[in-house]
C-alpha cells in the first residue's frame, strides 16, 4: 500500500471532481466552468465537495452533483458527499481562459465581461448595455441578436452577418 | 439487463449509475447549506416569508408556461420558458428554506403539490389571466422589476440563505427585466395597433399593482429585523423605474400606483388560482409514488 499525505489526497479528490463534464456543455469541466468552490478530505478519508448553480433553477445540477459522487467513487473514495453553495453567486467571469477557448472551438461564443451587478437602487439603462458577441466561426463583430434566451438558460442566440452562420453565446450574468 | 424490452433495462437498478430522467435521487436544493437560523428570528416567520416570494415564483412560472406552444415566435416560446425555469429555481429555493425555517422538515414538492389553493402566499397580479402577449410583456415588466428591488435589498438579509438565494435571483431577475423592457418598447412604439394593445394592456394590469407594495405583518417584522424587506419601501424606486420604461415606449404612465391591500399574502385570492393550482398538481397528485 502506498502511503499518502492529507494534502496529496485532496489533490487527488480535487481533480477528480474537476475533471466531471458539464452535462450541458460538455466540451467543458467544472473546473472551466468555475462551479467546483472547494474540496475537503477528512482525516479518515471522508470527501466533501461544494459546487454552485450556475443559475438558480439549472436543472444540470442534480445530474453534476451525481457525476461528481460518481467520480470521486471510482478514484477510490467510499465516503463522499457532494454539498451546494449557494454564496457567493456564480457569474460568468468564473468561466476560465481555459474554457472561454474550449467554447470558441466548439462553435460557442464565450461571454464578455458580466454587467456590474446593482446595489441600492436598480439603475436602468434603456440603451443597449451588451456588445454584439463575436462570431466564433470567423470572429468577425459583425453579427445580430436572434433571441436573448437559447437551448439552455446560459445561452442566447446570434447571427452572423458575415458569413451568415447562427451560432449560441454564453450570455454575460 | 433484461433484453427484450428497453424500458426495462432503462428502469432497472444500476448500481452507482443514475438515470437522470428517473431522479437522481438529490432532491434537496439546499444540500449542505448551513441553515442555522439567525438569531431573533421567528422560525415559523421565516418560513411564511419564504412562502410569500417562493409562491410568487411560482405561480408566475406556471402562468408563463402557458405560452409555450402559443406565442407569436417560436424564440418567445423559448425565452418565457427560459424565465419560468429561472423562476422555479428560485422557487425551489425559497421552498426548501421554508421547510427548515418552520421545523417541520417539508421538503420543496410539499410545498409545491401538497398544499391547497388557499394555503398559496403569491400576490394576485402573478395569478391574474394570461391575455395576451402584450398583457404578458406588461405583467413581466411590472413583477421582474418589483421583485428585482426587493431582492437587490434582501441580498443584504440577515439571513444568509435569503441573502444568497437573493443576490444569485438578482442576475436572472435583471435579464428577465431587460426581455420586458425590450418588448414594451418594440410594441409600445411599434403601429398603431400594437401601441393600442399595450396601452390596453398597462390598463388592465395597473389596478393589480396596489398589492404589490402592501405589506403583510409578517414582511413588516421581518423587515424590522434585517431579515426581509417592507414592500412599500420600493414602491418609489419600482414606480421610477415604469415610467422610465412606458414614457420611452410613448406609453401613458397611469399615475401613481393605486392603494392596495394585502389579499394573497393572507390566502385570499381570485379564482383564477384554483384551476392553475390544480394543473400544477395534478400529475403529482395522481401518482403520489413519482419521482423526478
Amino acid at each position: 500500500m502506498v502511503t499518502t499525505t492529507p494534502n496529496e489526497t485532496r489533490r487527488r479528490a480535487w481533480k477528480a471532481a474537476a475533471a466531471v463534464t458539464d452535462p450541458e456543455l460538455p466540451m467543458l469541466t467544472l473546473a472551466d466552468l468555475g462551479i467546483l468552490r472547494e474540496v475537503e478530505v477528512s482525516e479518515e478519508g471522508a470527501v466533501a465537495v461544494w459546487i454552485t448553480p450556475t443559475y438558480s433553477g439549472c436543472p444540470a445540477l442534480a445530474e453534476m452533483r451525481v457525476d461528481v459522487d460518481r467520480a470521486l467513487r471510482t478514484a477510490g473514495f467510499d465516503d463522499v458527499e457532494v454539498r451546494t453553495a449557494l454564496s457567493p453567486a456564480w457569474t460568468t467571469d468564473w468561466i476560465t481562459e481555459e474554457g472561454r477557448r474550449k467554447l470558441t472551438e466548439h462553435g460557442i461564443s464565450a461571454p464578455g465581461r458580466a454587467p456590474a451587478r446593482p446595489s441600492g437602487p436598480v439603475p436602468l439603462t434603456l440603451l443597449p448595455t451588451r456588445t454584439a458577441p463575436r462570431c466564433p466561426r470567423c470572429a468577425t463583430a459583425d453579427t445580430e441578436e436572434l433571441s436573448r434566451f437559447g437551448s439552455t438558460s446560459c445561452k442566447s442566440l446570434h447571427r452572423c452577418r458575415s458569413c451568415l452562420e447562427p451560432f449560441e453565446h454564453v450570455k454575460e450574468i | 439487463m433484461s433484453g427484450d424490452n428497453i424500458f426495462t433495462g432503462l428502469v432497472e437498478e444500476h448500481d452507482g449509475d443514475a438515470r437522470w430522467a428517473f431522479g437522481t435521487g438529490f432532491t434537496e436544493a439546499l444540500a449542505g447549506v448551513d441553515t442555522t437560523l439567525p438569531e431573533g428570528v421567528d422560525g415559523p416567520a421565516l418560513a411564511e416569508y419564504c412562502q410569500m416570494l417562493g409562491d410568487d415564483a411560482l405561480v408566475q412560472a406556471q402562468r408563463l408556461v402557458h405560452w409555450v406552444t402559443d406565442a407569436p415566435e417560436l424564440e418567445e416560446e423559448v425565452a418565457l420558458a427560459n424565465i419560468a425555469l429561472d423562476l422555479l429555481g428560485q422557487a425551489r429555493l425559497l421552498l426548501a428554506r421554508a421547510g427548515q425555517a418552520d421545523g417541520t422538515g417539508r421538503d420543496e414538492d410539499a410545498f409545491a403539490y401538497r398544499r391547497d389553493a388557499s394555503e398559496f402566499r403569491n400576490v394576485r397580479l402573478t395569478e391574474a389571466p394570461r391575455g395576451d402577449f402584450a398583457r404578458c410583456i406588461v405583467t413581466l415588466l411590472v413583477l421582474s422589476s418589483w421583485r428585482l428591488a426587493l431582492f437587490t435589498r434582501l441580498a443584504h438579509s440577515v439571513d444568509p440563505v435569503l441573502a444568497a438565494i437573493a443576490a444569485k435571483g438578482v442576475n436572472e431577475l435583471a435579464y428577465h427585466r431587460e426581455y420586458a423592457v425590450s418588448w414594451a418598447l418594440r410594441l409600445g412604439d411599434g403601429t398603431p395597433y400594437s401601441h393600442e394593445r399595450m396601452s390596453a394592456a398597462v390598463a388592465d394590469v395597473w389596478p393589480l399593482t396596489g398589492e404589490l407594495f402592501a405589506a403583510h405583518p409578517v414582511e413588516t417584522s421581518l423587515a424590522g429585523l434585517g431579515a426581509g424587506v417592507d414592500p412599500a419601501s420600493v414602491r418609489e424606486e419600482v414606480r421610477e423605474v415604469l415610467d422610465q420604461v412606458l414614457t420611452a415606449a410613448t406609453l401613458d404612465a397611469p399615475g401613481a400606483f393605486p392603494d392596495g391591500e394585502v389579499s394573497g399574502r393572507e390566502g385570499r385570492h381570485t379564482d383564477e388560482l384554483a384551476p392553475l393550482v390544480e394543473e400544477l398538481q395534478r400529475v403529482a397528485r395522481e401518482h403520489p409514488e413519482a419521482t423526478w
